[in-house]
C-alpha cells in the first residue's frame, strides 16, 4: 500500500510545511481504557525535534514517557488503547496514517532501542538473522546481502569479530554486546528518528558511557534525530541537545540542556536536580526526594497536576489548583508551565535551590 | 548433539531397566511377604497343594528373586521356556513373561493390544492438536473476544467431563440413539480403512474433546505469555507485518511448552487410554491391563507396564531433544 497523506492534509502540509519540525508532536493523547476508568498515560503533550539533534525526555516511572514514545512509532498495545492529536513525521500525520503505512515506516525512517536487550531479541533466533530481518522487510535483497549488512553494522558498533559473531545468539553476548546488537539492529535501515527507551538502564556504569559515546558518534555519521527516554539526568547531560521534563502525562518544561540544568524553572525540574547524587561535593545532608507519589493517571489533580506534591503551590495562587498551566516561553526555546510568577522562580531557584545542588 | 543424544537414550534405558526391577519386585515379592503364593493364582481355580506346590516348581517360583528376576530379563532379549501347561511352551524373544491365564506369552498379548491403542492415540492426536491448538491461537489473538470467552467456558467444561461420561453419552446417542455409529468394534486398518476410522471416530472424538480443552488453555496462555514478551514488542519495532510477528516469532516460542506436554500426553496415550478403551470395548493396552489386573494376570501386567513405561521414557526422550533443536540456550555445545 502506498498510502500518501489525504488530499486535504497534502495541501494544509504545504502550507504548514515551514512552521514545521522534523517530529512534530502536538496535543498527544495517549487514553488506556480499564475498569477502573480512563488511565491519561499522555495528556496534551506538544513538542518538537530536528534532525541531528538530540532531545531527552526525563519523568519518573508512570509519567507516560514510554506510552509518548511507543504511540510515536504506532506501538500502543490494546483494544482500548487510543492516541489522539498529531505527531508529524517529515511532513505525514502518523496519528491518521493507515496502520499499514506506520508498519512500513516502522524500522525504516523511525526505530526503537529498548531498555533490557535481553528479552527484547527474540531468544531462539541468531543475532545475525534478526538484524537480516530487520533489513529484509524494508529491503528486497537478498541474504546474502542483508548478512553483509548485518556484519559491517555489528562492526560499527564495535562488536569484535563481527563476522563470526554474526551467528551467535542473544544469551551467547554480555549485556552490553546486546544492546550494541540492538543499536545496529535498530540502525539496520538509516532510520531519521531513533528512540531510545532507557537503553542504558540495564547495563553497567562503564558500559553505560559506551554506549552513550556511540548512539552520540551514530547520530553524527547519519544525521538521525534522537530521543532518549530516561530517569537519569546524568545521561541527559551526556547525550541531549535539549531536555523534556514530563509529569503527569504532560511537559512542565522543555529546553536546551545548558538552560534546563543551570536555570531550571519548574518546581518539579528543581526536584529531579536535588535527587543526583554528586561526588564532588562533600555530603552536607541527605539526598533529597520529591516529596510525595506520582499522582494516578485516572484522576489527575484538577489545575496543576504537580500542585499537591509542590513546596512553593502557596505562592502560585488560587489559579495552580484548578487551571492547569499551559507551556510559556520564558527564554528562547525555553518553555516552563507553571503558575508561579517568572520573577518568583528565579529568585527561588537562585536562593534556595541553586545553593544545595 | 550426538552426544547428548546417546546420553539420552542410556539414561532412558537405564530408567526402564529400573522401572523393571521395581515392577518385578511389587509382583513377585509382595505376594511372598503378604503370604499369598502367586503359584496359586496360574493354578486355576481352588488347586490341591500338589498342584500348587507342581506349579511353584515348574514357574521356578520357588528360587531366589534375583535368580527369577534374572529369567525374566534374559527372557526378553533370548526366549526363554515354560512348561506350565501340558507341553512345554517356547516364549520366544522379546519374552515378556507368559499369561497362563491366556495360555500365550505377553508379547503376542501385547502386539495385538498395541494397534488398537496406536490407532485410537494417533487419531485422537491429530484432533486434539488441530482443534486445541488452533482455538488455543485464536483466543490468544482475540482475548477478551466473544470467542475467547465462550471457547474458554466450554473448554473449562469439557476438562471438567470425564471421559466415561462423555463417552457414555455420545455411544448412547451416536450407537443407540440415532445409530449413527452402529455396532463400533476395532477393525484393522489394513483390512478396511474406511470401517477403522468410522469405529475409531466416536472414541476418537471423545479423548479429542478432553485433550482439545487441555491444550486450547494451555496454548492460549502460553501464547498470552509470549504476545507480551519484549522481544514481540521489537518484532513488531522493526516493521514486521503482523502474520510474520505472530506465525514467525510468537508462535516458535508459544508451542515449545505445548509439544512438550504434547510428547509425554502422546506417551502415555501409547500406554493405553485405559478409560476410553473400556468404554469403547476396544482391546487396546489399556484394556488388556484392565482385564488382566480383574482376573490376576501377574505376568500380562508386568509386561504391558514396563511396555507402556517404555513410551514414556521414549517421549521424554523426544522431547528434551526436541528443547535442545528449537531453543538454542539449552543446546548441549
Amino acid at each position: 500500500m502506498t498510502a500518501r497523506p489525504e488530499p486535504s492534509a497534502a495541501a494544509g502540509t504545504a502550507a504548514a510545511l515551514v512552521d514545521r519540525h522534523y517530529l512534530d508532536v502536538r496535543d498527544l493523547r495517549v487514553t488506556f481504557g480499564t475498569d477502573d476508568g480512563d488511565v491519561r498515560a499522555v495528556n496534551g503533550l506538544s513538542f518538537g525535534l530536528e534532525r541531528g539533534r538530540t532531545l531527552g525526555i526525563v519523568g519518573e516511572s508512570g509519567s507516560g514517557k514510554s506510552a509518548a514514545s511507543l504511540a510515536l512509532m504506532g506501538l500502543q498495545r490494546g483494544r482500548r488503547t487510543t492516541v489522539a492529536g498529531e505527531i508529524w513525521l517529515d511532513g505525514e500525520n502518523l496519528v491518521t496514517a493507515s496502520p499499514e503505512r506506520v508498519r512500513s515506516l516502522r524500522g525504516r525512517q523511525m526505530a526503537m532501542i529498548f531498555q533490557d536487550p535481553l528479552s527484547a531479541m527474540h531468544p531462539y533466533f541468531k543475532i545475525g538473522d534478526q538484524i537480516i530481518e530487520a533489513y529484509r522487510v524494508h529491503h528486497d535483497v537478498s541474504k546474502k546481502v542483508a548478512k553483509k549488512r548485518a556484519i559491517e553494522l555489528l562492526d560499527r558498533v564495535g562488536i569484535p569479530s563481527a563476522a563470526r559473531r554474526v551467528d551467535s545468539y542473544p544469551h551467547e553476548f554480555s549485556g552490553g554486546m546486546r544492546q550494541r546488537a540492538m543499536i545496529a539492529m535498530a540502525l539496520s535501515c538509516d532510520p531519521s528518528l531513533l528512540i531510545a527507551d532507557e537503553p542504558t538502564t540495564a547495563l553497567d556504569v562503564t558500559v553505560q558511557a559506551q554506549i552513550l559515546d556511540l548512539l552520540n558518534d551514530l547520530q553524527k555519521e547519519f544525521n538521525s534525530a534522537i530521543i532518549i527516554i530516561t530517569h537519569d539526568l546524568g545521561v541527559v547531560a551526556e547525550i541531549a541537545d535539549e531536555v523534556l521534563v514530563m509529569y503527569a502525562g504532560n511537559a512542565v518544561e522543555h529546553g536546551p540542556v545548558q538552560e534546563i540544568f543551570s536555570a531550571p524553572q519548574h518546581p518539579y525540574t528543581w526536584g529531579l536536580l536535588s535527587s543526583i547524587t554528586r561526588l564532588d561535593r562533600t555530603r552536607s545532608d541527605r539526598l533529597r526526594a520529591v516529596p510525595g507519589n506520582p499522582p494516578s493517571l485516572i484522576a489527575v489533580p484538577d489545575g496543576c497536576p504537580f500542585h499537591p506534591r509542590c513546596q512553593y503551590a502557596n505562592l502560585a495562587g488560587p489559579a495552580t489548583r484548578t487551571e492547569r498551566p499551559t507551556l510559556e516561553t520564558v527564554a528562547p526555546g525555553h518553555r516552563v508551565a507553571c503558575h508561579l510568577p517568572v520573577e518568583a522562580r528565579v529568585r527561588i531557584f537562585r536562593e534556595e535551590v541553586a545553593p544545595s545542588l | 548433539m550426538a552426544g547428548f543424544v546417546i546420553r539420552r537414550v542410556l539414561g532412558g534405558i537405564v530408567i526402564l531397566w529400573l522401572i523393571s526391577v521395581i515392577t518385578f519386585l511389587l509382583f513377585f515379592l509382595v505376594p511372598k511377604v503378604l503370604g499369598s503364593n502367586p503359584a496359586i493364582l496360574f493354578a486355576g481355580r481352588s488347586p490341591s497343594e500338589a498342584a500348587v506346590a507342581g506349579v511353584t516348581k515348574k514357574l521356578g517360583l520357588d528360587q531366589p528373586i534375583v535368580v527369577q528376576y534374572w529369567h525374566f530379563l534374559a527372557g526378553i532379549f533370548t526366549g526363554r521356556h515354560f512348561d506350565a501347561g501340558p507341553d512345554k511352551t517356547w516364549c520366544p524373544p522379546p519374552c515378556f513373561g507368559y499369561s497362563f491365564k491366556n495360555s500365550e506369552p505377553v508379547w503376542q498379548e501385547i502386539t495385538r493390544a498395541l494397534p488398537v491403542t496406536i490407532s485410537l492415540a494417533l487419531g485422537a492426536a491429530v484432533l486434539f492438536l488441530l482443534i486445541g491448538v488452533g482455538i488455543g491461537i485464536l483466543s490468544a489473538l482475540r482475548r477478551g473476544s466473544v470467542v475467547d470467552r465462550a471457547a474458554m467456558t466450554v473448554a473449562l467444561g469439557a476438562v471438567s467431563l470425564p471421559v466415561y461420561f462423555t463417552g457414555l453419552v455420545l455411544l448412547l446417542l451416536v450407537s443407540y440413539q440415532w445409530r449413527i455409529f452402529p455396532n463400533i468394534h476395532y477393525v484393522a486398518f489394513l483390512d478396511n480403512p474406511l470401517l477403522w476410522a468410522r469405529n475409531l471416530l466416536p472414541a476418537w472424538i471423545v479423548l479429542a474433546f478432553l485433550y482439545s480443552a487441555m491444550y486450547a488453555r494451555l496454548t492460549r496462555a502460553s501464547m498470552l505469555d509470549v504476545l507480551g514478551e519484549d522481544y514481540i514488542r521489537t518484532a513488531r519495532a522493526k516493521g514486521l507485518p503482523e502474520r510474520t510477528v505472530v506465525g514467525k516469532h510468537a508462535l516458535r516460542s508459544a508451542l515449545t511448552p505445548v509439544v512438550t506436554i504434547f510428547g509425554l500426553d502422546l506417551g502415555s496415550l501409547l500406554g493405553g487410554a485405559v478409560l476410553t478403551e473400556t468404554t469403547f470395548g476396544f482391546r487396546g493396552l489399556g484394556k488388556t491391563s484392565i482385564e488382566a489386573i480383574s482376573t490376576g494376570d501377574l505376568p500380562t501386567i508386568l509386561g504391558v507396564t514396563i511396555f507402556a513405561a517404555g513410551f514414556v521414557v521414549l517421549a521424554n526422550i523426544l522431547v528434551d531433544v526436541f528443547y535442545a533443536v528449537v531453543d538454542p540456550r539449552v543446546r548441549p555445545t
